[in-house]
């Protein structure tokens, strides 16, 4: 049996956060209703509104290069498409 | 007709958590004389079927973006494979967002460019008919089937956008309007060999007088059934 203090080193987790955008030259409807929207609600000062998306990865251990690469590889597989978004992967201090 | 054939074209359905329309299309199969076969998202046994039907409706329930998560179930492992070696595979709607996902077909959905969903039925044009799907349309046929998708707008760089152009990739183009904001009007494409093909609208409902605008999508499944039996009708 391990001991608490064992167990809770056992349990160290890291974050890494995916941040995804839709590409620049992507159309974003959600954005565009919530800038309109925003400007009916009287913030008038608002030119645009892109929306994304924030994946918090969390890691068993801590982050070393190869967890990165990991991370990197699910970003490029499944949590972004990079035909119409482009992501960016970092490590939460 | 084909009936005298030794057995009918088996064409599987796949059903994901929350596909819609896996019933229409296993019935469009049958109307159109074929043998629909079931298939579930976590067996990734294709049961051999002859061809796959990707459905329409809301697959994982459009979570991440639509269609990237079934990408991943165990019967696309198998799918994406049999597309390689030149199985004929139909996505309408969420299955054509699932090939695009797959990367068996190029480009991507996106949200319709008014936000609305969008639900009527709508005029196509035939652009290319040397596919396993559209074979016996013509050239120019202009056909009339339901769209209905809330993220149906057709989106790919300049480049893929005037190669699909270029290499008769475009299958299907909207005419009398575009619902939903696609490039160029696309409505359908194919891959290089013709025998994947993802279209938006949806000729599974458009097989029956009393239901569909007209029944100008059975074609789209008598065509590839067409196609699979071709071989056991030279050797019959």
């Amino acid at each position: 049996m391990s001991t608490p203090a064992e167990r809770s080193e056992a349990r160290v987790t890291s974050r890494v956060v995916v941040d995804v955008m839709p590409k620049p030259e992507i159309l974003d409807p959600q954005g565009q209703a919530i800038q309109k929207a925003l400007g009916r609600m009287g913030f008038a000062a608002v030119s645009a509104v892109r929306q994304g998306k924030r994946f918090e990865v969390e890691i068993d251990g801590e982050v070393d290069a190869a967890a990165l690469a990991q991370v990197e590889q699910m970003a490029e597989t499944l949590l972004a498409n990079t035909v119409i978004e482009e992501f960016v992967v970092r490590v939460e201090q | 007709m084909h009936s005298s054939a030794a057995r009918s074209a088996r064409v599987g359905v796949v059903t994901f958590p929350g596909s819609l329309d896996d019933g229409d299309a296993a019935r469009a199969v049958r109307i159109a004389g074929g043998e629909p076969v079931r298939l579930w998202h976590r067996d990734k046994d294709l049961h051999g079927v002859d061809a796959v039907v990707l459905p329409g409706g809301f697959s994982y329930g459009d979570y991440l973006r639509c269609g990237a998560i079934a990408r991943f179930s165990p019967v696309m492992g198998s799918i994406i494979a049999g597309a390689g070696r030149g199985l004929p595979v139909l996505g309408i709607c969420n299955g054509f967002q699932v090939l695009c996902e797959s990367h068996l077909l190029p480009g991507a959905l996106i949200r319709n460019d008014h936000r609305h969903f969008v639900c009527r039925d709508q005029w196509l044009r035939v652009e290319n008919v040397d596919t396993s799907w559209t074979q016996d349309l013509r050239m120019g046929q202009e056909i009339l089937v339901p769209v209905k998708n809330g993220e149906g707008g057709y989106i790919a760089d300049p480049e893929t956008l005037e190669w699909l152009e270029t290499l008769g990739r475009i299958v299907f183009r909207y005419i009398n309007g575009n619902p939903n904001g696609s490039r160029d009007d696309i409505a359908g494409i194919r891959n290089e060999a013709g025998n994947v093909v993802g279209m938006m609208p949806h000729p599974e409902h458009a097989v029956e007088e009393l239901t569909g605008p007209s029944v100008d999508g059975l074609v789209v499944f008598t065509s590839v059934l067409g196609g699979l039996l071709a071989p056991s009708m030279v050797t019959a």
